[in-house]
């Protein structure tokens, strides 16, 4: 017996180490159709561990401190720069943490729309979704948390902005507001706390759920494109006959996948880490100042879609809550689709018309919100976003209507379906006509 | 799953090549994470060289400066405490410097480059407290053969003018000599003698 | 090979800005300023312009004096030409005005202008710097076509002169504002009614870039960089990883 046995041994006598690779990896058997929809999940977990590294080396540097130094400067922006210019490597890291941050949200989204195109939500992964959900809700506060660091002038009033919803609530809602921000307006204790909040606290419990998340979805193993069940029909050896195991052949696919999103992710960290303002914002190189507004307050991209149902919600008896109430809803409302959706089946593959239709405002909402929300708002705009913010609660709230009898001519099969070049031409050709209409709404609206 | 031929050399090269470039690109990924160990710019501009105007220094007297956070001691001799140098050598630990804690221009009985001008670390090599000058010749608690140098309070070690240590004492080295040069006859940069 | 891998990320990333084309909705159009932060030559004119005649009040307190040895000077040169308030070329660029004066004779406190390019973007301050116009509405006489009411006085009028405001209906029937020179000074020229602001314009597109190049020192590296790294990726990396996935799954049907 080899040495490495030996250590193994010793160490699966004490710790369940090779049992826990062989039921998670080695002979975790998943549905050997996944397709390019399947990627985000495993890259969601590499840039989780890249912003972690990331954040560990930027909070070697950097001074969660909203006094001026001897220059004017605040300290914490000052500290920014510091890691950009005087620290040696430092805009590497700055510019991967940045970059990652938004990417994060790519993935995630993507991660997210398969589970509504192919059902991964339904009987019996609920758990998974709902652990997903609230992983997406962590997401959210780490994000905007984070974002008030750099204490730039939007980090500054899009905290000032964000916070003040929570005054709107009645009765409790000022009170609520000091005791978040620590002070009467957003200043060096707000700054001090969200550090502390965005370096440790939120990281562990996203850390938790995505532990949570996995379990559950391994107790009850993946699903698939075609929404069929592997487990129903398993071989004489008793693995699933299409299933695969994760290992060598996931892993293998996954680094593929990831060879892609590094070069997609460089590309950017070294060519345009601004995004044209959208992953770093022109605004935010001006330093924090409490006395003077931005002609322009905007959210980070990846929040304008729920920025814009905010605005669309006019305020109805002298308060402006039923906006805030809007929006929280529309996040909340994700964990429930497991319950809404009453279909019998759960590829989108096998569905009707009706939820191919409901899912193509659905998408055309929720990217025309995300535009309008970067935008200043004009009459035509806010009564698009009303239109818009209809059409996405529509399609959770109509689903139980929607969905109880929509299935498509093509049945259910019994086997998985690999891919066919048609299903890649569709593919590609659906891309790029969300792409175009995008643009296109952006340019005109 | 298949019967066809697996290629067990091809699967084991491709594994092993797309490994090392894996791992050369984690490598490469690690050198800035690493390197922002290193002093930063504002380190290495608050650790810079610092000048010091002596043109007032009279024999006898030491002034203190900074340097990269330490005390730097800018002593000058007199005539008579450059002789003394000479008297105590048998009470030294390590007279003749063997010990490199002087730049090599420094490596002489004055430890220095003007032979009057010691330019020294005012560290003490046992703990690190900063020791008192003591030019005073033969006080009643340093006994009848001092002939001025520097004692520190904190354990008792004593060290020459030319922050040489005696033996016997708690400290085992001779006093930091910093590199240093003359910019001009009355002008010395502390912290760099290129 | 260069510009092409930019021209393609840029090219993605065009889709996105298609929204941001609000952000300059107010003011002026901007021409685009000739930035090319490679010409050190440039980088060396703007750096002289910055430290003789913006560094007397402005700060620019995150770039140090030693940095400058990026645009091709040595650390002699930089001393004995580029600095005056301080002898230590480790420091960083600080002004000697005070915050709070500054703010009482100007209105407002003049900005650090370290990463000012990174926030109005090169276009705004080409335009800024050639903006100023007479207005004896204003506490310093004069006014600024980019930023209305700007505290600043023309610093640089004794080289570009002076302008006035003319307003005049467009072919839409909007108000149109230009600014035309009346006054040549020591950079411009004003013959027959026809002004030659040609040496002024490039001594404002100098400053221009060395205000890009202070924005962020690194960003020539950065591209230098991010070609070995996309290369590595793109020829090792990928094709290893993708031939590494094809031989597993040939074992898939």
């Amino acid at each position: 017996m080899s040495t490495g046995q030996k250590i193994l041994n010793w160490v699966d006598e004490r710790f369940p180490l090779s049992s826990m690779m062989k039921e998670h990896v080695t002979e975790y058997y998943a549905p050997k159709n996944f397709n390019f929809w399947y990627f985000f999940g495993s890259l969601a977990l590499l840039v989780l561990v890249i912003q972690i590294v990331t954040g560990i080396f930027l909070t070697m540097n950097y001074k969660p401190d909203g006094t001026l130094n001897g220059a004017g400067i605040p300290v914490a922006f000052a500290s920014v720069e510091y890691i950009m210019r005087d620290v040696a490597g430092g805009w590497i890291i700055r510019y991967m943490h940045s970059t990652g941050a938004s990417m994060f949200f790519v993935v995630v989204y993507l991660h997210m729309f398969r589970g509504v195109i192919y059902g991964s939500y339904k009987q019996p992964r609920e758990l998974v979704w709902v652990f997903g959900t609230l992983i997406f809700l962590v997401l959210m506060a780490e994000a905007f948390m984070g974002y008030l660091l750099p204490w730039g002038q939007m980090s500054f009033w899009g905290a000032q902005v964000i916070v003040n919803l929570f005054a709107s609530i009645p009765v409790i809602g000022p009170d609520l507001s000091v005791f978040i921000r620590g002070d009467f307006v957003v200043g060096d204790a707000t700054l001090n706390r969200f550090f502390a909040l965005h370096v440790i606290a939120v990281p562990l419990i996203l850390l938790a759920l995505v532990v949570a998340h996995l379990i559950a979805l391994h107790e009850v193993g993946s699903n698939n494109p075609d929404g069929v069940e592997i487990k129903k029909l398993k071989g004489e050896d008793g693995k699933p006959l299409d299933g695969i195991p994760f290992h060598p052949y996931y892993t293998v696919k996954d680094v593929l996948g990831v060879a892609v999103f590094l070069i997609v992710f460089s590309a950017i960290v070294f060519f345009a880490p601004e995004m044209g303002g959208y992953f770093l914002e022109h605004p935010n190189f001006d330093q924090a100042d409490p006395l003077k507004t931005p002609a322009h307050i905007a959210p980070v991209w990846y929040f304008t879609p729920f920025y814009a149902i905010l605005r669309a919600v006019p305020s109805f008896a002298g308060t402006q809550v039923w906006g805030v109430l809007a929006m929280g809803a529309a996040v909340v409302l994700i964990a429930f689709l497991p319950w809404l959706d009453k279909s019998p089946v759960k590829s989108i593959r096998y569905r009707g018309p009706k939820f191919k239709i409901m899912l193509t405002l659905f998408i055309t909402a929720f990217i025309g919100l995300g535009i309008l929300g970067a935008l200043p708002s004009t009459n035509l705009r806010t009564i698009v976003a009303q239109l818009f913010s209809f059409i996405y609660f529509a399609f959770f709230l109509g689903m139980p209507f929607y969905t109880k009898n929509d299935v498509g001519s093509t049945p259910v099969p019994t086997r998985v379906t690999m891919s066919t070049p048609a299903r890649q031409v569709r593919f590609v050709v659906l891309v790029v006509v969300t792409l175009v209409a995008a643009t296109l709404f952006a340019k005109f609206i | 799953m298949s019967e066809q031929h697996v290629d067990a050399g091809r699967r084991r090269f491709l594994t092993v090549a797309t490994s090392a470039v894996g791992g050369v690109a984690a490598a490469g990924v690690a050198v800035p994470f690493l390197m922002s160990f290193a002093p930063s710019e504002r380190a290495k501009a608050a650790g810079a060289p610092v000048e010091v105007d002596i043109s007032k220094l009279e024999p006898g007297q030491k002034i203190n400066v900074e340097w990269r956070g330490k005390p730097v001691w800018v002593l000058s001799r007199t005539p008579e405490q450059l002789k003394n140098l000479s008297t105590i050598e048998g009470e030294l630990l390590d007279p003749k410097c063997e010990s490199p804690e002087q730049p090599d221009y420094c490596k002489n009985q004055t430890r220095s480059i003007k032979p009057e001008i010691l330019v020294a670390v005012g560290i003490c090599t046992h703990l690190g407290c900063s020791p008192t000058h003591r030019p005073d010749i033969a006080p009643a608690d340093l006994g009848p053969k001092w002939v001025g140098g520097f004692y520190c309070p904190c354990h008792g070690s004593k060290f020459d003018l030319s922050a040489r240590v005696y033996s016997g004492v708690p400290a085992p080295k001779n006093m930091e000599i910093p590199p240093h040069k003359y910019l001009t006859d009355t002008t010395l940069l502390i912290g760099d003698d290129k | 090979m260069n510009k092409t891998i930019r021209q393609l990320v840029a090219a993605v990333a065009l889709m996105v800005p298609a929204v941001g084309a609000f952000a300059a909705s107010e003011g002026p159009a901007l021409e685009k300023a000739p930035i090319n932060i490679q010409d050190t030559e440039s980088l060396q004119r703007g750096a002289q312009t910055f430290v003789n005649y913006c560094l007397s009040c402005h700060s620019a307190s995150a770039m140090r004096y030693n940095r400058l040895t990026d645009i091709g000077l040595s650390e002699e040169q930089i001393k004995s030409n580029l600095m005056f308030a301080t002898d230590k070329i480790g420091e960083q660029m600080n002004v000697a005005m005070d915050k709070k004066d500054a703010k009482a004779w100007f209105g407002a406190t003049p900005p650090d202008l370290s990463v000012i390019a990174r926030s109005r973007g090169a276009d705004y301050l080409y335009g800024y710097l050639r903006g100023f116009y007479r207005d004896p509405s204003r506490p310093t006489g004069w006014n600024n076509l980019v930023f209305d009411k700007v505290g600043m006085p023309h610093i640089l009028w004794e080289w570009q002169g002076e302008q006035e405001l003319r307003t005049h209906k467009g072919a839409d029937g909007h108000e149109e504002h230009k600014l035309e020179l009346v006054k040549a000074g020591t950079l411009t020229k004003l013959e027959n009614g026809k002004a030659n602001t040609v040496e002024f314009d490039k001594r404002m597109a100098d400053l221009t870039n060395f205000l890009v190049y202070i924005g962020e020192p690194v960003q020539v590296k950065r591209h230098q960089v991010g070609y070995t790294v996309l290369l590595y990726l793109f020829l090792l990396l990928l094709p290893f990883a993708y031939f590494l996935k094809k031989e597993y799954w040939k074992d898939i049907h």
